[in-house]
């Protein structure tokens, strides 16, 4: 079982078309990895699938790197 | 459009029937939706009379918990949809001053709120897949108005403005959003009208004759094709000149 930092970024790089070095914990999805809205609305969709818990909105938007994905799902969604 | 899964709502006759027939002719597996069991078995048989392949579902479009168990049966069981025809719609009509708002509310919810649902249905699937394609069926009213059908009106300019706002949202994904927007074509809803009032319309129709359902199912099924990727956010008029937006 792989974990969590590893399932997120995995996800990322899928979705981004990025390399997975690129990926570090501080890098911003939008001004590091060039992800646009739409890029950051299917991220978030993606994460919601996979960890099979809701992100409200208001949280995705502060949703912006590797580190705050993985703080929020590791606090949030238990799995 | 072999391998390619489609929804057409509304499809049990008339212009609906027509567009779920023109699609699965031309490779598409079709699942056409009814509001009645009846309606659905009538599709399931019509489909097998042409040795089609196609499924007819019962489906009320004001219910988004069935929308989400169609799209969900439709995933599961035939595989992600890539096109959808949003061509479900009733009419109310009464002049303004006479209508009730739940002549209104029944309009909107029915033909305009229907299509921000079963389009947000199928999204997640047509993103992920890369490609995509919403056609929306409009009416010839929605650009001109027409006496008696506020609501009506209103929907269908709705579908216009909804349409071109997804089709910016949803471009880089490859997915296109149309509209047809049929004339008067020679349906159910259309040989209600007293004849003297049909012949009158006849008369503003620059070809001199009604629509047939098949010369929608025609457009869109050109929407529907890869022949027109690079056609997204329109409104095509189907109204044998009526028209000329």
């Amino acid at each position: 079982m792989s974990s969590i930092e590893e399932r997120v970024k995995k996800i990322v790089v899928e979705q981004l078309g990025v390399e997975e070095d690129q990926v570090t914990a501080d890098a911003s999805f939008v001004d590091d990895l060039g992800a646009d809205s739409l890029d950051t609305v299917e991220l978030v969709m993606a994460l919601e699938e996979e960890f099979d818990c809701e992100i409200p909105d208001e949280e995705a938007e502060n949703i912006q790197t590797l580190g705050q994905a993985v703080a929020y799902i590791e606090e949030h969604c238990e799995k | 459009m072999e391998g390619k899964i489609a929804i057409v709502t509304g499809a049990s006759r008339g212009i609906g029937q027509a567009i779920a027939l023109e699609l699965a002719a031309r490779g598409a597996t079709v699942v056409g939706t009814a509001t009645s069991e009846k309606g659905a078995q009538a599709i399931g048989d019509y489909f097998e009379q042409a040795g089609l392949k196609g499924y007819g579902k019962v489906l009320d479009v004001t219910q988004a918990e069935q929308i989400d168990a169609l799209v969900k049966w439709v995933n599961d069981e035939l595989g992600t949809p890539t096109i959808l025809v949003n061509n479900a719609g009733i009419t109310r009509d009464n002049l303004l001053m006479r209508m009730q708002e739940d002549a209104w509310q029944a309009i909107i919810d029915t033909n305009l709120t229907s299509v921000f649902r079963m389009s947000k249905a199928v999204l997640r699937g047509m993103m992920k897949a890369r490609q995509g394609r919403i056609i929306s069926i409009a009416s010839v009213v929605g650009l001109m108005g027409n006496a008696g059908q506020t609501n009506y009106a209103a929907a269908k300019a709705g579908i216009m403005g909804f349409s071109k706002s997804l089709a910016r949202e949803v471009g880089p994904r490859g997915i296109t959003v149309n509209v047809v927007a049929p004339g008067f074509i020679d349906t159910d809803m259309t040989r209600a009208l007293p004849d003297a009032q049909r012949q009158a319309l006849i008369g503003q129709i620059p070809l001199q004759r009604l629509g047939e359902p098949e010369d929608i199912a025609k457009a869109v099924a050109f929407l529907a094709s890869d022949e027109a990727s690079y056609i997204t956010g329109q409104t095509l008029s189907v109204n044998g000149g009526m028209v000329m937006p």
